[in-house]
């Protein structure tokens, strides 16, 4: 199922379309939220309210605008950094969690899944720290090319090759594993 | 510039996490709408951004999607109300109006179970889907590792070299598979007995004079889903392909008493 075939489907409200939307993306979806809101609780509601915004908004998305997958990926950021607000942490993206994305493995409700993300760990280890930091800010956390340099203290205009040479390294771990 | 010097100036990847401006958006859009390499790659990125914000996730329970169908969809109930817009004339019509305000409620109380019956089956129904949805997806997955596997092993630039069984263990064999164009060596290691508990498989590519082995991989994963089929390191040139069993992790050198099978190119 690829977002081709996905879309129509959900611009049809056809009922199969909620269940398969939610199937290829509530991981996804959950595990950017959950890597910028500690609170399982909120991380969860927050991942709800998604949903119902994507189902809602439908209509405001178009295919020139991007892929599909970033515009959902977008509003679970935003809707992540709002709650954060709304709950009185400051709004400067720059204090988000210097957690990045790694430390949700550690997550010890993981346990249903230990084995699971045993392997998990294994692949995402063999990432360099570099890159797990150029990832961590660019995609998870959503920092601008210019934002991003500054924390990494890195040229902006390696930003983008950097980054380039990083999902490299993560689809070739994918393969192989 | 040239499609390849597009997609490794990373602008795809930025793309995928929208940091593009609009009119950069628009350049890319209508690059993938002309190459499919490119639209192909944007694809890989978006599957590898998946997979790895997926595989970080927390457990994510089952009821955060009923939650979330019960906010889009919900079962709202439409709520009747019920007057009497005439005043019972008689008391036997005012009987006879309890008596079918009883039948009424109760038929009422009956129909209701029966619909909370409904929908509880309805939800079992709905998970059962969810179920077998899944269910589906893992088969494709595994059909699409056994075509490869086979794909793989029926690739005609193959040279296949049978290993026989040995001394320890004489009814074992195995093939080897090796692609001598792209170097790449498949194991099958169908014909094996399972290892003991910590104890693995390992391949060696052996030069015979003099003799040099040296390790291409481990057969890890034996019960796994992979047919038995296991990739293993590129190999540039051997004599020989040979298979021991040794203690977990692999060794530095065959343990040539647990030689399982050995095979000539």
């Amino acid at each position: 199922m690829t977002q081709e075939e996905l879309l129509p489907l959900i611009y049809k409200k056809d009922d199969r379309a909620f269940t398969l939307l939610y199937d290829m993306y509530s991981k996804s979806l959950f595990g950017v939220i959950s890597n910028l809101i500690k609170e399982r609780e909120d991380a969860e509601d927050v991942l709800q309210d998604v949903f119902v915004k994507i189902w809602k908004n439908i209509d405001s998305y178009s295919e020139e605008k991007g892929r599909f997958y970033t515009w959902i990926v977008n509003i679970a950021r935003n809707s992540s950094i709002d709650k954060l607000r709304s709950k009185g942490f400051s709004n400067s993206q720059k204090n988000l969690s210097a957690d990045n994305f790694v430390h949700l493995l550690d997550d010890n409700t993981r346990l249903n899944n230990k084995i699971d993300s045993i392997g998990i760990q294994e692949f995402v280890k063999k990432l360099k720290p570099k890159c797990i930091k150029i990832i961590d800010l660019l995609f998870f956390k959503g920092f601008t090319q210019q934002e991003a340099s500054d924390e990494l203290e890195i040229p902006l205009g390696t930003v983008k090759t950097q980054n380039r040479n990083c999902i490299n390294e993560l689809r070739n771990l994918l393969q192989v594993s | 510039m040239s499609t390849q010097e597009y997609i490794e100036s990373g602008i795809l990847e930025l793309y995928v996490y929208g940091k593009l401006n609009d009119s950069e958006i628009e350049e890319v859009v209508k690059m993938a709408s002309q190459y499919d390499e490119i639209r192909a790659e944007i694809t890989e990125i978006e599957n590898a951004m998946v997979y790895l914000s997926g595989s970080v996730a927390p457990r994510l329970s089952g009821k955060n999607y009923e939650d979330i169908k019960q906010k889009l969809f919900g079962n709202e109930t439409k709520i009747v109300e019920l007057k009497p817009d005439i005043k019972p004339k008689s008391n036997i019509s005012q009987y006879l109006g309890w008596a079918a305000a009883l039948v009424f409620l109760t038929g009422g109380g009956y129909l209701y179970q029966q619909g909370e019956i409904k929908n509880k089956a309805i939800v079992s129904i709905e998970k059962e889907k969810n179920k077998l949805q899944e269910a589906v997806v893992d088969l494709e997955l595994k059909n699409k590792a056994n075509e490869e596997a086979l794909a793989l092993v029926r690739d005609s630039k193959n040279t296949i070299v049978p290993l026989a069984g040995q001394e320890v263990s004489p009814t074992s064999y195995a093939k080897v598979y090796w692609n001598q164009e792209t170097q790449s060596v498949y194991i099958d290691g169908a014909g094996l007995p399972e290892p003991p508990e910590g104890f693995v498989y390992q391949v060696w590519a052996l030069k015979l004079n003099p003799l040099t082995p040296l390790s291409i991989g481990l057969l890890d994963d034996f019960n796994g889903e992979n047919k038995r089929i296991f990739a293993v390191d590129n190999v540039v040139e051997a004599e020989a392909f040979g298979i021991t069993l040794e203690p977990a992790g692999g060794s530095a050198s065959p343990t040539l008493e647990q030689l399982y099978t050995l095979g000539k190119v």
